[in-house]
């Protein structure tokens, strides 16, 4: 396979010590396996995520994902913009798509980017990790990698709300997308075709600003995977992962349950079954531990 | 009453949809919606809206300025898009309910102490600080928007949860102390300064 370059637009959380940088690592392994290369884009910047509107407003909002366009055609001139977060993701399509549709908008821009002397040109791809994976590498050439099948786990692939709506992966449904299902078998696990919460919103940002209301929407997305018999739940989001693992005790406290469910990243299932080993796997990342992902990458 | 919202009152007092339609983000599409409800009956927090996007809509054409602009509803909205995703008729809803909530807090209409509305706000300033998301400094923030002694109570309740992290090395308490950041970050603030006095200066016009 040839090697592939990217545009890699990391984003804040999967900075060294920030709350993804376990999904940063495991990405790092699952690409250097598939020969994608990361070019990271130089000097990027937050893309306001889903709650800069508050007090960003329109043009600012775009502003800042105009900003990383801009840099990414000058310096990784030809490459197509690829985000692994979903939020980072998200900003910098709609804002690709906004100020192609409107003019005045993307004049408006330009006249702010003017201020540090940078250009958007707006001719750049914007791009999902997962739909590289899915479109551009194949199941099939997944499937040829595997080392260690991950035999006998059954999985529920949590997909969330970003990677999903209003973009999405093509040819996939808003209600009920199956990539990470395909996914999760190409690397031998079980997929869980009925898992009801699969497009579930986790509360987002709200899970810090409504812990409450959150964490009952988180309740029944850990509720379900236990009742479908899941040893693990996946996802492509940082932002799902943090939210369905980290507060699992205060769920439990809250509800009355005992949940201790791992949570992982699809990049973390790849870099175990491509062989790879827990450290790389980023499985010391976990604050629920993935004891199960953890006996294969060390057999 | 701000001084914005006073003009905005007189230069729209008959239509507050023309004033949707000119300010806030997306608005033209209000007068598209047809009133079905899929949109409230998608939304993962709708039984905690008040004021449904359907509903809101429907005020918007009825002239209830107060009442939509103060609502704490469209603070409520988890950006999960399903929304825009199930609506037949093809509105940006999540966007619009975004612009709505932006409008009011720009007016000074926005409900005050709304968890989302603050946590917005901080979230902002801490990343036009050094271009990027400080996350230790931005849960910090979360803790103590409410004074110090609340602020140490919440630390408190959330003080496992910071040693996980930081065992996973997913927090790091050097963040305190500057923490990640863009080289250009007065650039940027030069920048973003840029494009907020275009949009404010497109707001003055119409009002």
């Amino acid at each position: 396979m040839a090697k592939k370059e990217v545009s890699y637009y990391p984003g804040c959380s999967s900075q060294t010590g920030a709350s993804s940088s376990n999904m940063m690592r495991a990405t790092q392994t699952m690409c250097d396996e598939l020969d994608i290369q990361l070019n990271e884009i130089p000097d990027w910047n937050c893309c306001g995520a889903s709650i800069g509107y508050g007090s960003g407003g329109e043009l600012p909002r775009l502003t800042l994902s105009a900003r990383n366009i801009a840099l990414s055609e000058q310096h990784n001139p030809g490459q197509e913009i690829v985000a692994t977060c979903a939020a980072c993701w998200l900003s910098t399509r709609e804002a690709k798509e906004r100020l192609h549709e409107d003019a005045n908008m993307f004049r408006d821009a330009n006249t702010a980017l003017n201020e540090i002397n940078l250009k958007l040109n707006n001719q750049t791809p914007v791009r999902h990790m997962v739909e590289v994976l899915v479109e551009d590498i194949g199941f099939e050439a997944i499937k040829a990698k595997i080392k260690k099948p991950l035999q006998g786990l059954k999985i529920a692939s949590y997909v969330g709300c970003q990677t999903n709506r209003p973009f999405g992966i093509a040819e996939e449904s808003f209600e009920n997308p199956v990539y990470l299902d395909h996914l999760i078998e190409s690397v031998g696990a079980d997929s869980i075709p009925t898992y009801e919460k699969k497009v579930q919103c986790c509360g987002g940002a709200l899970a810090f600003s409504e812990p409450e209301k959150s964490q009952e929407m988180i309740h029944g997305i850990i509720e379900a995977a236990y009742d479908h018999g899941a040893d693990l739940i996946a996802t492509p989001c940082p932002l799902c992962q943090a939210n369905v693992e980290i507060y699992q005790d205060q769920i439990n406290a809250r509800f009355g349950s005992k949940f201790n469910m791992p949570v992982v990243y699809y990049s973390q299932l790849m870099s175990v079954a491509f062989g790879r080993n827990s450290k790389d796997s980023a499985l010391d990342g976990q604050i629920i531990r993935a004891k199960s992902l953890e006996d294969i990458a060390g057999k | 009453m701000s001084d914005l919202n006073s003009a905005m009152t007189e230069r729209y007092h008959n239509s507050f949809l023309r004033e949707v339609e000119a300010n806030v983000e997306e608005g033209e599409w209000v007068k598209m919606c047809m009133q079905c409800g899929v949109c409230a009956g998608s939304c993962p927090l709708g039984n905690a809206w008040e004021h449904t996007p359907q509903k809101l809509f429907m005020m918007i054409r009825a002239g209830k300025r107060e009442a939509v602009l103060s609502s704490d509803s469209m603070w409520m909205c988890t950006s999960c898009y399903n929304c825009i995703a199930r609506c037949p008729r093809g509105l940006p809803i999540t966007h619009i309910m975004h612009g709505l909530a932006h409008y009011a807090k720009r007016l000074g209409l926005a409900p005050k102490n709304q968890p989302t509305a603050q946590f917005s706000q901080i979230f902002w300033d801490n990343l036009m600080k050094k271009g990027r998301v400080n996350e230790l400094k931005l849960g910090l923030s979360v803790y103590f928007k409410d004074g110090f002694g609340q602020g140490i109570k919440n630390a408190l309740a959330n003080k496992q949860l910071g040693q996980n992290m930081m065992k996973a090395k997913r927090m790091n308490a050097m963040e305190f102390f500057g923490g990640h950041s863009i080289k250009d970050t007065s650039g940027l603030q030069k920048m973003i300064k840029k494009a907020q006095e275009i949009e404010d200066a497109k707001i003055q016009g119409n009002s």
